[in-house]
């Protein structure tokens, strides 16, 4: 029992599980019923919990494409206009009839969305991966631009979808207990663990991010791996733009995703993947993007208002990133040996 | 004391520590007005720390530096510009995007009466600057990028001789320079030197030294090693004092059993040139042979390996795996020719520092597999064990992380990695540079092995002579990018080798 305790405070999510945990124990105190679960009359589940993690969705699908990015070393910042891009295209091609009747079939529509996203992968995979250009300013000119492309594909208005299947995405199946939100995230981090698992991806991207060079000389096609990386996180925003425009059922350009990708790379941080690529821990991203969504649903429960709460947010998230800093670490380790030094030197005046 | 008077530059016992090495031993360096003075010294002797010592880039820890008959403190490049001390590097340091002019007088622009930069006065005196000290007229108002490699290096020259220079550092200029334009530059050197300039002149091309340089200054591991005046010190006697190994005369060294090649060439190379790095190159390499590349480090022993490998792709000629011609776009073409490369740099082209020695011992066969066919953990396992075992590398088990390891024992690693993807030619690029002797002849005897009892082809690099004499059978030598000559079994010799690198050596028998 002692060295299972030993093992997991050693392991990579020993920091973001703790992070994680004394928020719910804050909430557990302060947030009455937090954590009761009931079963509404129409079958879903209902309570702050399911909340949270219906919530998280999208942002987790962001990270998990954002995690292989980052461990690359690279960096996607164009993702939440991404988000915006797609969920325009889904809701341009299902049309805003009041009727409810869609303009083309809902598959159509989804398989646009995805591949939208996919296509934006393949622009920012092409500017890093072929052109050589630094991922940050790479990714920045989809970041600028895709938010004027959602404007022009819905001509500048918000664009309501009455189409009513539309809307099962961001909320429920009719007759399905979790949200579908939900599901579609347990599906791609399902993909994510089966590709860690089962391929040698994750073994190219991590070589990649730690020494291109060294991985170029191993034989490794360094630019069909970049190429992937920023692919898949464009899949991502797919997805979660899907996800984000059935949460309004509308296409709304300028905030659909907005800031998402802070909050993604955030995620990926407080995870326990470094910035500067390398090892990277899929648990750790998806417990970070958790954590910052609980953090929201907390502030907003004890009656944080909303505009205060990015100040909130961002004091908390400081605080677990200095924990988890190396500096800190260290400086617990020489603080714990200056203490233990000190208890020897009393028992030695003792004797 | 009539000597001192002649001499421009005296550095007296400098010592330079970084931190925990000591870069520069009690170095002494002299130049006299008017002369060419080469430095000379194998990579890591401490050239460009004392180059660097003398512009100000670093700072001496002792010794004492005279210049112009005053006692000098070089505190920044600025400042020894300013003295008169100029240095023009490797790569052109100039700005691509601003014309020849502006790069001439960036930093020091001739003024109008308003205090704004008088343009047609610039361009007026970089048109006579560049006319009258190096002949060349060229439009100075172009952006510098309009004009080769070679040009903006005459223009580097112009800009540092325009600065009141007495003397001129040239740091490899002719690297990537033709012979025609080396031929102008010497030109421009000699004339340089008539107007009583004195010029340090770095360079790996030991044919380039002999003809343009007065004397020569050779350091080794950051020692004073001698100055000698070029006509009494022959090539082969630069190259011993160099790498510090005495040529004795017929000594040839005990051999230990070689591995006898088999009759059919496992590779194959007709006329390949890679542009500035490989110059029609035509070698053959036997299965069950071990072939050592011999040459100066620069001398592009390296860069024939890469291209081997694929790291570096040809422009013209031909290779040839196993009689049939291959065509080459990326180190994975030649891994499926079962060629395995490791390379020089084992920190920066081989490790993955934070992978676990398991992980670095499969990636090159993962790579080569692709990464859908994902070897199982237990086979990762009973490889990486395999390996350990084999090459006995020392580790606290197969997932320590491969940064954590001494270098012999990362190199060990490297070799590893190669040996699972089952290679047919194998070439080790330095490998054991900076391990212990243990180590070492561990990795000798790998060779010989491997090409023995696998009939695996071995191509062998290596600045130690006496390392290739122990292990190949036939050494293959490289100068100024050229292959120059082989030796064959009793011909391999340090004395032999060395001689061949000087251009000494021209086979036993004619």
């Amino acid at each position: 029992m002692v060295n299972l305790f030993r093992s997991f405070f050693k392991s990579s999510l020993a920091l973001p599980l703790m992070a994680l945990f004394v928020l719910l124990m804050f909430n557990a105190f302060f947030v009455d019923d937090f954590f009761k679960i009931e079963v509404m009359e129409n079958g879903n589940l209902y309570g702050r919990p399911v909340d949270i993690l219906y919530r998280a969705s999208s942002l987790i699908i962001l990270s998990l494409g954002m995690t292989f990015v980052i461990a690359t070393g690279g960096i996607d910042i164009s993702v939440g206009a991404v988000v915006a891009i797609s969920s325009a295209t889904c809701c341009v091609l299902l049309g805003g009839d009041i009727s409810g009747i869609p303009a083309h079939p809902f598959f159509v529509a989804i398989l646009c969305s995805l591949g939208v996203g996919i296509l934006a992968g393949i622009w920012n995979g092409t500017l890093v991966a072929k052109f050589k250009i630094q991922a940050m300013v790479a990714t920045l000119i989809l970041m600028t631009a895709g938010r004027g492309i959602a404007q022009l594909m819905t001509d500048g208005q918000i664009i309501t979808v009455y189409y009513k299947p539309f809307a099962y995405i961001g909320g429920n199946i009719p007759g399905v207990m979790l949200p579908t939100a939900m599901l579609i995230a347990i599906v791609m981090v399902a993909l994510v663990i089966f590709i860690d698992r089962k391929t040698s991806i994750g073994l190219m991207i991590q070589s990649v991010g730690i020494n291109a060079t060294a991985a170029r000389y191993a034989g490794i096609k360094v630019t069909a791996v970049l190429f992937a990386v920023y692919i898949f996180s464009g899949f991502c925003a797919g997805c979660a733009g899907l996800i984000e425009g059935s949460l309004i059922r509308a296409a709304d350009a300028n905030n659909a995703g907005l800031n998402m990708e802070m909050d993604a790379i955030l995620a990926v941080t407080l995870g326990g993947t470094l910035m500067v690529g390398g090892r990277y821990y899929i648990g750790g991203t998806i417990i970070g993007a958790i954590t910052i969504q609980t953090l929201t649903t907390t502030m907003y429960a004890v009656g944080v208002s909303s505009d205060r709460l990015p100040a909130v947010k961002a004091i908390v998230i400081l605080m677990i990133i200095v924990i988890q800093s190396e500096k800190f670490k260290q400086m617990y380790q020489d603080f714990k040996a200056k203490r233990l030094n000190h208890d020897a030197h009393k028992e030695a005046e003792n004797a | 004391m009539s000597d001192c008077e002649d001499y421009i530059l005296q550095m007296r016992h400098i010592d330079m520590f970084f931190p925990a090495v000591k870069a520069l031993k009690d170095v002494s360096f002299n130049l006299k007005k008017g002369e060419i003075i080469s430095l000379m010294g194998e990579n890591g002797a401490g050239k460009s720390t004392l180059v660097k010592v003398l512009t100000g880039v670093y700072h001496k820890t002792n010794g004492e530096i005279i210049f112009d008959g005053n006692k000098i403190e070089p505190t920044t490049p600025l400042a020894s510009q300013k003295m008169g001390i100029s240095t023009v590097y490797q790569e052109v340091n100039l700005c691509a995007n601003l014309s020849v002019a502006e790069n001439i007088y960036i930093g020091r622009e001739p003024r109008n009466s308003i205090g704004g930069i008088d343009w047609p006065t610039m361009q007026k005196n970089a048109s006579k600057l560049l006319f009258d000290s190096l002949g060349i007229d060229i439009d100075v108002t172009k952006e510098l990028n309009f004009y080769p490699v070679a040009m903006q290096q005459m223009i580097a020259i112009a800009r540092a001789i325009d600065t009141k220079c007495k003397i001129l550092i040239l740091d490899e200029p002719t690297s990537s320079l033709s012979d025609a334009e080396t031929q102008r530059l010497f030109k421009i050197m000699r004339s340089l030197k008539e107007q009583g300039i004195s010029i340090i002149f770095i360079s790996h091309f030991l044919e380039q030294i002999y003809t343009i340089c007065d004397r020569i200054t050779i350091l080794r591991d950051g020692s004073y090693i001698g100055e000698y005046e070029i006509e009494n010190l022959p090539k082969i006697e630069l190259i011993s004092k160099m790498m510090g190994k005495e040529v004795k005369d017929g000594e040839i060294e005990s051999d230990v059993e070689k591995s006898k090649p088999r009759a059919n060439n496992y590779i194959e190379t007709s006329h390949v040139t890679v542009p500035g790095k490989v110059k029609d190159l035509t070698l053959d390499i036997k299965e069950g042979e071990v072939v050592g590349f011999a040459g100066l480090l620069g001398s592009g022993r390296s860069e024939i390996a890469e291209t081997l490998f694929g790291t570096m792709l040809k422009s013209s000629g031909d290779i040839y795996v196993e009689g049939v011609k291959v065509s080459i776009k990326s180190p994975m073409d030649m891994m499926k020719h079962k060629v395995a490369f490791c390379p020089e740099d084992r920190k920066v082209q081989g490790i993955i520092g934070d992978l676990s020695v398991r992980e670095n011992i499969i990636l090159a066969l993962q790579a080569k597999m692709g990464m859908f066919s994902h070897i199982s953990r237990a086979r990762q396992n009973k490889l990486a064990d395999y390996y350990i075992d084999l090459l006995r590398i020392k580790v606290s088990d197969r997932e320590q992380l491969i940064k954590n390891l001494s270098g012999g024992n990362q190199q060990k690693v490297i070799i590893a990695r190669w040996l699972a993807t089952q290679p047919s030619l194998l070439i080790l690029d330095e490998p054991t540079r900076g391990i212990d002797v243990g180590t070492k002849t561990e990795i000798e005897n790998l060779a010989v092995t491997l090409a023995k009892e696998k009939g695996m082809s071995v191509v062998f690099i290596s600045g130690e002579m006496g390392e290739m004499v122990r292990t190949c059978s036939r050494v293959m030598v490289i100068r100024d990018h050229v292959k120059v000559t082989e030796l064959n079994d009793d011909e391999i010799s340090t004395a032999h080798i060395m001689q061949a690198i000087a251009g000494d050596y021209h086979g036993k028998s004619v």
